[in-house]
């Protein structure tokens, strides 16, 4: 009791519990005050999915390594898609590392409410916690297969210039998409049970509506700015120019990318806490 | 410390029948909303229709009360009265359908033993991962951590995965977990019927302590032992709605006995829940005072009259009586066997026959108490047994000079005792009590 004195002493506004109403009840100071819940969510599954696997971190590089070397075989040696005169394998890696974040972001957050029904139906805390360490657990991955991203760049001979120093702002992107799209899908998942089923599918299409497989230079100039509505066209186009310098920047997608991210995040935002009242009577 | 600390007001729950709501398909939805088509997006969000419907009932309804600071009070009902409910919607688990509730200072809620922990994470892990969820600090969880090991008495376990503890060791761990929740207010469910007696008194303490501390605590729980013992004022939930609200002594006898008063007298021929030979029934048993006037209610130091109606069904040797009183949480309190009065002799009953066992000035504490009659030919033969077929009240009467209201916390039964000084000050001109003194003092 003496760790927090001032619970105690001065007496705080008194909380309501209402019946759920209006389009936003979002409480920033309570997601504030539980963001070390965030953090513990993400060591959590961490931990628990390092204790479950054989070979551990190897899987983080093991999938991108496989796809990419099935894309360079296929789209590349055989398909020969273009690649903007970079190596094929770099090419790939570099779309990749964004994409298996985003994919797995999807993935764990569709299922994050279900899988903590127990916990959500015994204790409250913001629930926006959920999908947000949703989105962040796989980001320990994307640095692990970054890292053989280094090791891919020394061995091409890819010298990394100033552009670079814009990486964390397409990743700071590819984390907002992978969040905005997380909450509209935690939340329907959680009342839909039919949605986990729905996600791999819209995983696969949203993979070849972005420019994964192939480069965005192949999509004609006017329809450029449709293209780019899909946030993850921005992401990786960004990710490669900025680790390769290679082509040019994006930034004809960049404005409609980071519109419609916003509009993601809000919308799901909005979504998710008009569902957040009902979640623990349906989940 | 008069601070209302959780207020409500016509707080009201509806759910689905069936507690969960089903799952609901996503094609099913799609074809709704083909005709609806502004509802896909809202969820389940009733229609007007619905309301009267006889698919959803009223888990809690209309539910208002004030809970004060400091303040341990108990939540009775039987199951499906809306306990939980009510808890989940203090705890801000689920949201009331209407009404409101406020709440102040921080709140923890002990729903569960466990909530949160994993099976893969070790001990220790776990610890962090449960406090976490609770609602702890890290750093509240690390400044604690040791005194949480001690209690939950696992600490030889501590990096071993959760696993492979036994049940009684992982439901050790969770409450030693949330016994250290350092909230100003507690909601707790259920959560104490863990472990072994040893562990389950250890948990009661803690609880205790809740109360000592000042801070309130809601304490739901099926074990009306518990329940007495830590809670002064409980409130009685029936079918959703507060049936009454005060000192825990009056609630717990109206939910153990039922809503009506007792009555003063009980007829058996048609009983059917007999133990024994059968070869005599006690066919009615009725309770009166010295008058002989019928009664159910007593004051502390009345006599009490049971009139035993006997029927004869099969020649039997001649009998023995028992009248048995015990608390209604069942623990035998008086055992009066008819041998105690040298100048009884075992009955034959004829046809019909009446038993009058009397006891002179009952000192038994405020409360309701349940009566049985044994009737048998020898202790270890049993001729007929009705078991808690008629209960009786006793109310603290005289002994509310004592000034604080007595109940099963203190005692069972009331003896008076003699005091005096005997050494370190002045002493007493009064004479010294004796032990080896002859007669009882009354």
């Amino acid at each position: 009791m003496n760790s927090e004195p001032q619970a105690l002493g001065i007496k705080p506004a008194a909380l309501r519990i209402a019946p759920p109403g209006g389009w936003c009840d979002l409480s920033l100071g309570e997601l504030w005050h539980a963001r070390e819940l965030v953090y513990f969510f993400v060591w959590r599954d961490i931990k628990v999915r390092y204790k479950q696997t054989a070979i551990g971190a190897a899987w983080a590089v093991f999938q991108p390594l496989l796809t990419m070397a099935v894309f360079t075989l296929f789209f590349g040696r055989l398909a020969k898609i273009p690649s903007d005169g970079l190596p094929y394998p770099l090419f790939y890696y570099c779309a990749l590392l964004p994409w298996m974040y985003f994919a797995a972001s999807l993935q764990n957050a569709t299922n994050v409410i279900v899988e903590q029904q127990r916990v959500i139906t015994k204790v409250f805390f913001p629930r926006l916690v959920l999908p947000l360490s949703a989105v962040t657990s796989p980001l320990l991955d994307f640095a692990i297969s970054f890292l053989f991203l280094v090791l891919m760049m020394v061995y091409y001979g890819a010298r990394p210039t100033l552009s670079l120093l814009l990486l964390p702002l397409f990743l700071a992107l590819a984390i907002l998409t992978a969040l905005g799209v997380g909450l509209w899908l935690s939340a329907l998942n959680a009342i839909y049970r039919d949605i986990r089923y729905v996600v791999p599918f819209l995983v696969q299409f949203w993979m070849f509506a972005s420019p994964v497989a192939y480069p965005s230079s192949l999509v004609p100039g006017r329809w450029r700015w449709l293209y780019g509505l899909n946030p993850m066209a921005g992401v990786i186009e960004g990710f490669r120019w900025a680790l390769t310098s290679h082509g040019n920047p994006p930034s004809g997608l960049l404005a409609p990318s980071s519109t419609a991210v916003l509009l993601l995040v809000a919308s799901g935002t909005l979504y998710f806490q008009k569902m957040e009242g009902i979640i623990a009577d349906v989940v | 410390m008069s601070d209302v600390v959780i207020r409500t007001e016509n707080l009201g729950k509806r759910y689905r029948i069936g507690e969960r709501e089903p799952y609901l398909a996503l094609r099913d939805v799609l074809a709704r909303s083909l005709r609806a088509p502004a509802r896909l997006l809202g969820g389940r969000r009733e229609t007007a229709s619905s309301n009267g419907d006889s698919t959803h009932i009223w888990a809690l309804d209309d539910v208002s009360f004030e809970i004060r600071q400091g303040e341990v009070v108990g939540i009775i009902g039987h199951n499906g009265a809306g306990k939980s409910t009510l808890l989940k919607i203090l705890g801000r688990v689920t949201k009331p359908t209407r009404g409101f509730a406020e709440v102040r200072g921080r709140l923890g809620t002990l729903l569960e033993v466990g909530t949160g922990f994993h099976s893969e994470l070790t001990g220790r892990e776990n610890v962090f991962l449960s406090g976490a969820v609770l609602g702890m600090s890290k750093a509240d969880i690390r400044r604690r951590f040791d005194e949480i090991v001690a209690f939950s008495e696992v600490s030889r376990f501590l990096d071993t995965p959760l696993k492979h503890y036994s049940s009684g060791m992982q439901m050790r761990l969770a409450f030693a977990v949330a016994a250290h929740l350092e909230t100003d207010t507690l909601l707790i469910d259920e959560v104490l019927a863990v472990g072994d007696a040893h562990f389950q008194k250890k948990c009661l303490e803690k609880v205790g302590e809740v109360a000592q501390q000042g801070r309130t605590a809601l304490f739901v729980s099926h074990s009306m032992a518990a329940v007495a013992a830590l809670c002064r004022k409980g409130i009685l939930l029936e079918d959703g709605r507060v049936k009454t609200l005060g000192p825990i002594a009056d609630l717990m006898s109206q939910y153990l006995s039922g809503a009506e008063p007792a009555p003063d007298t009980v007829e058996l021929t048609s009983h059917k829940h007999r133990q024994g030979t059968g070869e005599v029934w006690v066919t009615a048993i009725s309770l009166r005072d010295r008058s002989g006037r019928p009664r159910s209610h007593f004051e502390y130091g009345d006599d009490l009259c049971f009139d035993i109606s006997l029927e004869c069904r099969r020649p039997s040797p001649p009998l023995h009586c028992v009248v048995e009183i015990r608390t209604l949480l069942g623990v035998p309190v008086l055992h009066l066997y008819s041998v105690d009065d040298p100048t009884w002799s075992p009955i034959v009953v004829r046809a019909k026959s009446m038993v009058r066992c009397v006891l002179e000035h009952c000192d038994l504490y405020p409360g309701t108490y349940s009566v049985s009659v044994w009737l048998g030919p020898s202790p270890s033969g049993e001729t007929e047994l009705v078991r808690d077929v008629l209960q009786f009240h006793m109310d603290q009467g005289t002994l509310r000079r004592r000034g604080f209201e007595m109940n099963w916390r203190h005692g069972l039964v009331h003896r008076d005792s003699s005091w005096a000084v005997i050494a370190g000050s002045e002493l007493s001109s009064r004479a010294i009590p004796q032990l080896a003194s002859d007669g009882r003092r009354r």
